[in-house]
């Protein structure tokens, strides 16, 4: 296949070939970031919370008035919630991991620091907490009973023994054994410090994208369980893990008992920790859904533009595809002629793209503080595919050109 | 003229219908994609009050910590703290002034059908109703005496209105809320200002409060706010030191009705700032800020990066989709050469043609961009679907649908310049010699 002429007749409308190349750059450029946006939004959706999503849900009360009794009203919650068939376990919470709301505090390693070494999520719970969130303890152990305390409201007093995440320990204590080292999370020198007693696999914090300390990304992974009751206020929350597949028949009658066993309370907040995640990733699901859209209608309009423009070529050439044919050119070199074409066309358009792509990821990155740069990897993939779509757009019109019957060429008209 | 082009452009767009329908669509889904993501752009940076937004002014004080800024960019922080907020009050500098954070409490209903229920309100001051002129439908906010006596007075919103009582005027009607019996003093109308403005501390879309009741009540009833609470120091135990305390629970606004008011209120800021600092207090160096609604809302940077970003590539679409256009009409009108040569030889000027030609990719744009309107509700749908709380700013206002048309009509008509210009410069003489 002669690529000259080709070429020399191309080079003749630069016009058309500058439009549909623009085209194939732009549609490249676009479509290989949008890509790249759904895969790092994907990947943050799927980072895992390090508890059991599956058969958790959330319950909360909250009392009328002051003569509410708080304390006991955890204490006869627990008590039946702990009793009913199908529940595993029941912890006292404040908050779960993509909440969006909870409670955070500075960690430091000496008490008398000016500024934090780093900042942790705060969760409170009894000793059914390890069990309640599905953690996996990987050092040290949990808590004992006699070590729950109370809080009492605006208080500033913590327990003496803590458990961490493992990648606070890391933060924390690079390479050593974190167990039966202390820490400071009260942010007060005269307060005593704190002990670790044990250290668990993973607990994302409440705000999973939002939370980074001191350009530290890995800091939604820096959680903390605290041994402590809060019944201040009129506010009781409970973390309730079901047996597998019980979770929402439970979710219903965990609401009625508790509606139930006392009236003088209103119950709300029943919602499973996958429903949770959901609304957590909501913006980031739409954002994936919106680029997915943008780049099917942008595939669409440029397939769409390409066998236009080639059927408009093969309209104008009708009389020179007739005279090749009657000077003995096959119909399968006239499809080729047109197909060669497009892949010189695209090709073009695609180097031209190249740049574009990466012009659009820099103007990308400078606009938000994480993204990245695009991997070279997708450029490739993207040239394929524009190649390939380029020639299945140009295959009906060549076909059509390919049919032209020689007698054309010697006809006036 | 203007109509015979008119109908030759119809005619014209008439005989190929497919190459039509693909230049219209193309135009469509361009304009589409780009008008769904400007509207978002557009109404959540838009002006939320403009008939007040230069008056009214956000207070931030750095109060934090002297060891390390409130934020990583070295701001200070976006609430203030018990003392600063019961301190400006007092002064009473500005012609308005309000403290206000966000409280929550079982509402108890007295009619037995309607469950209790838990309800997110704000506790402010009497001056807010004037200075954010949420529009009444019965009785109007409590007064000034009110405030200092702690009155159990509330004021309802136009939906817990519907809850409790029906709809019906409820001013003098009890409501009872965590064991405390107050007073209905007035009952807004519907009230949805498109972005929640006067408190972006927990999401700048979210719902309007349920109730308002005085701040000082609010404070008397050692309520905790239902908001966002930083302390960059641990306070003592008990409420009242938590009051003391240099934790940042609560907004601060001010209503200056003239520049010089504004000049004074900054100079009295800072001089307040610099009296804090001889009794220990405000250790940072002094950065005191007054921002008007339109500075607050970009400096909290409500528009989220994700709409900036689609607002971006869907222009490209778009540029995308012209370009396609281009290539189209570019492709009809080379195919017009021999009608065209045969109006030329028939006297018509160059301009006369560039003329009719502009007027048919014009009419393709009117045709696009209709449908692109269609589409753009579509999208907008679609949008409020995804994220089910933009129900206020993903919406057409009739600027936006404007917009829409004359974007669509300029979009095509820049289009077929190029086209046109290519198609009128065919010799006549060369088209007339052979058929």
């Amino acid at each position: 296949m002669e690529i000259r002429p080709i070429l020399s007749a191309l080079m003749r409308s630069k016009v058309a070939l500058i439009l549909i190349g623009l085209q194939i750059a732009l549609t490249l450029a676009i479509v290989c970031n949008a890509l790249f946006i759904i895969r790092q939004r994907m990947d943050t959706m799927g980072r895992p919370s390090g508890m059991d999503e599956a058969n958790t849900f959330t319950v909360a009360s909250f009392g009328f008035g002051d003569s509410f009794n708080t304390k006991n009203a955890f204490t006869e919650d627990l008590a039946l919630l702990r009793g009913l068939p199908g529940v595993k376990d029941v912890s006292p919470m404040n908050t779960v991991p993509m909440s969006q709301s909870g409670w955070s505090e500075g960690v430091s390693l000496k008490a008398d620091q000016k500024t934090a070494t780093t900042s942790t999520a705060i969760y409170f719970v009894d000793e059914h907490g390890l069990d309640a969130y599905g953690l996996r303890l990987v050092a040290g152990r949990n808590f004992k009973p006699e070590e729950i305390t109370v809080r009492d409201a605006r208080s500033s007093d913590w327990p003496p023994v803590l458990m961490v995440t493992r990648a606070l320990a890391e933060k924390l204590f690079p390479g050593e054994d974190a167990v039966g080292k202390q820490i400071n999370i009260s942010g007060d020198p005269s307060k005593p410090m704190q002990t670790i007693i044990g250290v668990i696999d993973a607990l994302q914090v409440p705000w999973p994208e939002s939370f980074i300390v001191n350009g530290d990304h890995n800091a939604p992974s820096y959680s903390t369980l605290v041994p402590q009751m809060t019944p201040y206020g009129t506010r009781t929350a409970y973390l309730v893990r079901t047996e597998p597949g019980r979770r929402d028949e439970l979710m219903k009658t965990v609401e009625q008992k508790l509606t139930d066993s006392n009236h003088s309370r209103i119950v709300r907040n029943i919602k499973s920790i996958e429903a949770i995640r959901a609304e957590c990733y909501r913006e980031d699901r739409a954002m994936m859904i919106i680029l997915l859209t943008v780049i099917v209608c942008l595939l669409t309009i440029t397939a769409l533009g390409i066998v236009g423009m080639a059927s408009f070529w093969v309209t104008q050439r009708t009389k020179q595809i007739g005279t090749r044919r009657a000077l003995g050119a096959t119909r399968g070199a006239i499809l080729r002629y047109f197909l060669t074409e497009n892949f010189l066309i695209t090709s073009g358009g695609l180097a031209l793209g190249a740049l574009l792509t990466y012009g659009l990821s820099f103007w990308l990155m400078a606009h938000q503080q994480e993204a990245k740069l695009l991997p070279w990897h997708y450029v490739p993939v993207g040239f394929v595919s524009l190649w390939a779509l380029g020639q299945l757009a140009v295959l009906g019109p060549a076909t059509r050109a390919s049919r032209v019957p020689p007698a054309v060429a010697t006809r006036s008209v | 003229m203007f109509a015979y082009y008119i109908e030759l452009g119809l005619r014209s767009l008439k005989r190929n219908p497919v190459l039509t329908a693909l230049m219209v669509l193309g135009i469509a889904l361009g304009i589409a994609a780009s008008m769904t993501s400007l509207t978002l752009f557009h109404m959540m940076g838009s002006d939320p009050i403009p008939s007040k937004s230069t008056k009214l002014h956000y207070v931030q004080l750095d109060t934090w910590d002297p060891n390390q800024p409130f934020d990583e960019e070295g701001n200070a922080p976006d609430q203030v703290t018990y003392r600063d907020a019961q301190a400006l009050m007092e002064a009473g500098k500005a012609d308005r002034q309000a403290a206000m954070y966000k409280v929550s409490y079982p509402i108890q209903p007295e009619n037995p059908e309607v469950k209790p229920f838990l309800a997110l309100g704000r506790a402010t001051y009497s001056d807010f109703f004037p200075m954010f002129e949420p529009p009444f439908r019965y009785g109007g906010a409590w007064d000034h005496g009110q405030d200092s006596q702690h009155g159990r007075v509330v004021v309802l919103s136009k939906a817990t209105n519907e809850k409790l009582f029906g709809g019906a005027d409820s001013v003098g009607k009890r409501v009872r809320m965590n064991d405390v019996d107050y007073t209905v003093v007035g009952v807004l109308d519907e009230w949805r200002p498109r972005v929640k403005f006067y408190d972006l501390t927990n999401g700048s879309l979210n719902d309007p409060e349920e109730f308002y009741m005085p701040y000082t009540t609010a404070i008397e009833l050692k309520a905790n706010a239902s908001g966002n609470n930083q302390c960059w120091k641990p306070s003592a135990s008990g409420w009242d030191a938590y009051l003391a305390s240099e934790c940042v629970w609560q907004q601060f606004w001010v209503e200056l009705d003239s520049p010089a008011k504004l000049a004074e209120y900054r100079a009295f800021l800072d001089n307040y700032a610099n009296e804090q600092k001889k009794l220990g207090r405000f250790q940072r160096p002094l950065n005191n800020h007054l921002y008007d609604v339109r500075e607050w809302l970009e400096n909290q940077k409500v528009v989220p990066k994700d709409v900036q970003i689609q607002v971006g590539l869907s222009f490209a679409f778009l540029l995308v989709c012209l370009i396609n256009t281009v290539g189209l009409l570019l492709a009809k009108f080379t195919r017009k050469s021999g009608e065209i040569g045969l109006r030329r030889a028939l006297g018509a000027s160059k301009p006369q043609l560039f003329a009719q030609h502009l007027i048919e990719a014009g009419m393709v744009g009117v045709t696009g961009g209709v449908l692109g309107l269609v589409l753009t509700f579509g999208g907008l749908a679609m949008t409020r679907m995804l994220y089910d709380y933009y129900g206020n700013v993903a919406r057409l206002d009739f600027s936006m649908v404007a917009t829409t048309i004359l974007l669509s009509i300029f979009a095509a008509v820049l289009a077929g310049v190029y086209p046109t210009w290519r198609a009128c410069q065919v010799a006549p003489a060369a088209q007339l010699k052979t058929q």
